[in-house]
Parts: structure tokens; C-alpha cells; sequence
């Protein structure tokens, strides 16, 4: 018997370490191969100009309307999912409490609708847009973009919320608090951490992804000047160098997914940096 | 005779399957320490979190009866529940400091109940942490979280936070259960010193607990309180065969 439980033991620990040493392998090849190729592509000019005429075939300019669309996009819809999905989560965790077969039926369908693919997202914010008149547009795009993220952001953050502890619950309301201020101030506080994760995660997806920023936020190669004008996205415009025909734009478009991995990575430090600060005041319970 | 701060009239506690509180009948004397006895599981806790609506936060529960505090029914649905919260400083059974600075904990309720003005709360922020002996031991730190105390600290810093709303009653459950000797003993003393001015109610299933502390006590077994009475007759003269047997260590 305890030889059947040594072997086990040994069994599941080099599974483990197999399947970790394969997840970092691939990890470190998509990171070396996007290293690799893109620093060869990578100029100073690619940061700071527009695509001129004929870039995508091989001509002179940069991606900085991607890099400035890209952000403005991501970070408009991050915002807009934030202030909407904080409240929501709060609300299923504080408002909700107890309340246990409406919550699961909430989860599930949140789930669901993580689950849904982004060009269905895409989709369904084209549908809206020539409803309500709205053409190919920064604003099309955030609106779309906030919907896609906005399941993700709130469960993420309800995952984190709903840790908190009953006992802090009863704690908070016997000093005489009431629901808004145990939620805004004790279970955000309580949960920061993970709360800034969860927006870190929905800004990735956000910021990375090409299917519901097709139809929505459009591409020009100009930078944004207004919501009611199309916007450059990262993603569609490593598609597009991709997809020409002439190797150095090909390069290029590594060069490309360099800058919005180094984005998302810039974008992590700050955020955990910010957490950090805040994750002193969190109760171990 | 003895003044009641709570009397409670036909209190019944309903879960979804089973009967939790059965037909409660008790008064809690004023200014005097009332420890609610009993085994684990027998209700206790339940009655405890009746007294300050708690058991709101579990729609499961189905409450019923009447618990009259200064004549009003607690369990009225008009009733002002946060008021009523601030007029009961409840320790439980582990610290549950808030996930701010150990400043902050005590200005927070302290702000609850109403003060203004930063010279007053921070002389009152002061003042509690000396009640619950704790002044000492954080003044140079004040502004870390609170996280950072060690457990019993962290219970003499929710005590501090239980009197900052200026309660007229303590709610105690099992205060004592997670903290080292010291720190529990201190507790206890603490509650003798303060009694004159709180009514004190105290949940244990620690029998020496209860010899060192109550005044007044209540014995539940399985949902019912099968005797109460002051703490001297209770211990030395049990009218019921149960309390007979349970004081004699040989319940089960």
C-alpha cells in the first residue's frame, strides 16, 4: 500500500513538471520567435510615423496609427467595462448575497457569454451600428470591444469578490454600514488585487483581438482625431502586413506583435506595481 | 430584582430542512455578563445573530418571534436595522479587522455612528485603542494595515472597533476560540470591567469559560434553551437532569 502511494506520488509530480516545462517551451517560443523576427524589423521610424503611401509594400512610414488606435480603443473599453462591470460584480457578491439560485443563473450565463466568439461580437456591433446609423468608427469600436470584454471583466472580478469571507460581512454590517458602503469600501478594498487583475486580463483581450474590431472600428492609416472616425488597430495591422506579398513588410508585421506584447507587458508591471500598493491592507483569512 | 436589556418571546429559526431555534423564550439581564452554553451546533450562534439581524444576510432563515430590546422588536421589518446594528459591538469567533490601516478600523465606525472632524476622531481613535490595551502596542504604527497585527491583536483591535460604535450591548462569539491564552484571558477580564456599562452576552461551548465569567446563563442543547438562570444557582444547583449531566462532563 505504501509503495502503491510513493509511485503515485512520483507519477503525478513528473506529469506536473512535464506538462509546466511544456507550457513554458511553447510560452518561449512564441516570445523568442517575435523577439526574434521583430527586432530585425524594428526601427525607430516604425514607432513614430504613419504608414506613408505603398507601406504595405514595402515602403517607408510605421504602424504609430495602430500603436496610438490600439490604445485608445483598448483603453476606452477597458474604462467603460471597468465602470460598468465593477458595480455589477458588487452587486451580485453584496446586493445578491444568499440569494444563491439567481446568482448561479447569473454565473452561467455570464459563462456563456464569455464563451461567445469575438466576430459574433463583431457581428452582432455591426448590426448595431446600422441600427442606430453609426458608421465604422473609434466610438463603434469601443462600444463593441466593452460588450466583448464586459463578461470577462465581471467574472473575473466575481471570482476574486466572492472570497471574501461571511465573518468581514457580519463585521462591516454590525458596525452599521449599509450594502453600497460594504461593497464600494470593503470588498473592493478587500479584493484590489484581484480586481486589478481581472482588468488586466479583459485589457489583453481587449487589445489583442482583430474579429470584432473588423467590421466595427474599421483601419485607416491615420491617427485618431475623433470617436466618429475609423481607428487602426495592432491586431488588424499585423494582419494586413502579413497578408503582403513582400518579405520586409512581412517582418515587419513581428515587429508589430513585438510592440503589443511589449505593450501588454508595460501595461502588466504598472498594474501589479499598483496592486502591490494596495494588497498591504488585504486580511489574510 | 434585575433589570432586562433582551427578552426574547417565542423565537423560532427555520432552514431550509430543519428547525434551527425552537419556541426561545430568555431574558438577558442589564449590565451583567449572560453566557449562552451549550454543545456545538445546538443554536447559539444563531440566537446570537438573531439579536443583531444578521441573519438578514441568509434569506434561507426564516425567523420568527419577537426579541424586545428597550421595548422595541428587533425583528420588526420597519425597524432601523443599522441603528439598531450600532447599538450591538459584536466580536466573533476569529478577528475580522477591515481591509484598511488599524487607524482606519476604528475611525470607520466611529465615523458610522457619526462623529465629525479629524482632531475628535483621531482623540477617540486613541482613547478606544487604550480600552482594548492595545494603544500601547501600535501607537508608532497607526497608519500600517491592520493585516499586519497578530490574531490576538487583531481581536483587541475589533474590540476597540465593537465599543467605538458606542453600543449599549456586546454580542460575543466564542471571542476567545482562536487567540493564545493571554490574549483570551485578557478578553475575559476585559468583559468583567466593562460590564457595569454594557450589557454583555457571550456564546461558548467552554464550560470553564463560563464558570470564570457568567452572571447569568442560558443552557441550549439542539435548538432549545433548556435552563437559564443566574450563573451561582445554575452551577451549583441545576433544576434540570440534562444541565445535571452536561455540567458533570458526560454529555453526549
Amino acid at each position: 500500500m505504501k509503495r502503491r502511494l510513493k509511485v503515485e506520488e512520483a507519477f503525478f509530480r513528473v506529469m506536473m513538471n512535464l506538462s509546466t516545462a511544456f507550457i513554458l517551451l511553447i510560452l518561449g517560443v512564441i516570445i523568442y520567435s517575435v523577439f526574434e523576427k521583430g527586432m530585425k524589423a524594428i526601427s525607430w521610424e516604425m514607432l513614430t510615423s504613419i504608414p506613408s503611401g505603398g507601406y504595405y509594400y514595402g515602403k517607408g512610414g510605421g504602424i504609430l496609427n495602430a500603436i496610438v488606435g490600439s490604445m485608445t480603443l483598448a483603453f476606452g473599453a477597458t474604462i467603460l467595462a471597468f465602470l460598468i462591470g465593477l458595480p455589477v460584480a458588487l452587486y451580485i457578491n453584496v446586493f445578491l448575497h444568499g440569494k444563491k439560485k439567481l446568482v448561479n443563473l447569473i454565473r452561467f450565463i455570464l459563462d456563456l457569454i464569455w464563451g461567445i466568439p469575438s466576430i459574433v461580437y463583431g457581428a452582432f456591433g455591426f448590426t448595431l451600428m446600422v441600427l442606430v446609423g453609426l458608421q465604422t468608427s473609434l466610438l463603434a469600436g469601443i462600444i463593441t470591444v466593452t460588450l466583448f470584454i464586459l463578461p470577462i471583466m465581471i467574472r473575473s472580478m466575481d471570482e476574486i469578490l466572492r472570497t471574501v469571507p461571511d465573518g468581514l460581512m457580519e463585521a462591516t454590517y454590525s458596525l452599521g454600514s449599509n450594502k453600497s458602503e460594504l461593497a464600494f469600501k470593503i470588498f473592493t478594498r478587500q479584493s484590489v488585487s484581484g480586481i486589478i487583475t481581472a482588468v488586466l486580463l479583459s485589457f489583453g483581450r481587449a487589445i489583442g483581438d482583430a474579429a470584432s474590431v473588423l467590421f466595427t472600428a474599421g483601419y485607416t492609416d491615420n491617427l485618431p482625431n475623433s470617436l466618429m472616425e475609423p481607428v487602426a488597430t495592432l491586431p488588424l495591422s499585423i494582419f494586413f502586413q502579413l497578408s503582403s506579398p513582400v518579405p520586409e513588410v512581412q517582418e515587419r508585421a513581428y515587429a508589430s506583435a513585438l510592440v503589443l506584447t511589449v505593450i501588454i507587458l508595460i501595461v502588466s508591471l504598472f498594474s501589479r506595481g499598483l496592486g502591490k500598493r494596495y494588497h498591504k491592507t488585504k486580511i489574510n483569512f | 430584582m434585575m433589570e432586562t436589556a433582551i427578552k426574547i418571546n417565542n423565537l423560532n429559526v427555520f432552514a431550509e430542512k430543519s428547525q434551527i431555534l425552537k419556541n426561545i423564550n430568555c431574558e438577558i439581564p442589564k449590565n451583567k455578563i449572560t453566557v449562552i452554553l451549550g454543545p456545538s451546533g445546538c443554536g447559539k450562534t444563531t440566537l446570537l445573530k438573531c439579536m443583531n439581524r444578521l441573519t438578514d444576510l441568509y434569506p434561507e432563515l426564516k425567523v420568527s418571534g419577537e426579541i424586545l430590546i428597550n421595548d422595541k422588536n428587533v425583528l420588526d421589518p420597519d425597524a432601523d436595522i443599522y441603528k439598531l446594528r450600532q447599538s450591538m459591538g459584536l466580536l466573533s469567533q476569529r478577528p475580522y479587522p477591515l481591509p484598511m490601516t488599524i487607524y482606519n478600523n476604528i475611525a470607520y465606525a466611529l465615523k458610522l455612528r457619526g462623529v465629525k472632524g479629524n482632531r475628535k476622531i483621531s482623540l477617540l481613535v486613541m482613547d478606544y485603542l487604550r480600552q482594548a490595551n492595545l494603544y500601547e502596542e501600535v501607537r508608532k504604527r497607526l497608519k500600517e494595515p491592520a493585516s499586519k497585527l497578530s490574531i490576538g491583536q487583531q481581536q483587541r483591535l475589533c474590540l476597540a472597533r465593537g465599543l467605538a460604535v458606542n453600543p449599549e450591548i456586546i454580542l460575543a462569539d466564542e471571542p476567545t476560540s482562536a487567540l493564545d491564552p493571554i490574549s483570551s484571558r485578557f478578553i475575559d477580564e476585559k468583559f468583567q470591567e466593562i460590564k457595569t456599562n454594557y450589557t454583555i452576552v457571550v456564546v461558548t461551548h467552554i464550560l470553564r469559560q463560563a464558570r470564570r465569567i457568567a452572571d447569568h446563563v442560558i443552557f441550549m442543547y439542539l435548538g432549545e434553551v433548556i435552563e437559564q438562570g443566574p450563573a451561582a444557582q445554575f452551577f451549583e444547583n441545576p433544576r434540570e437532569e440534562q444541565t445535571r449531566l452536561y455540567l458533570d462532563g458526560m454529555f453526549n
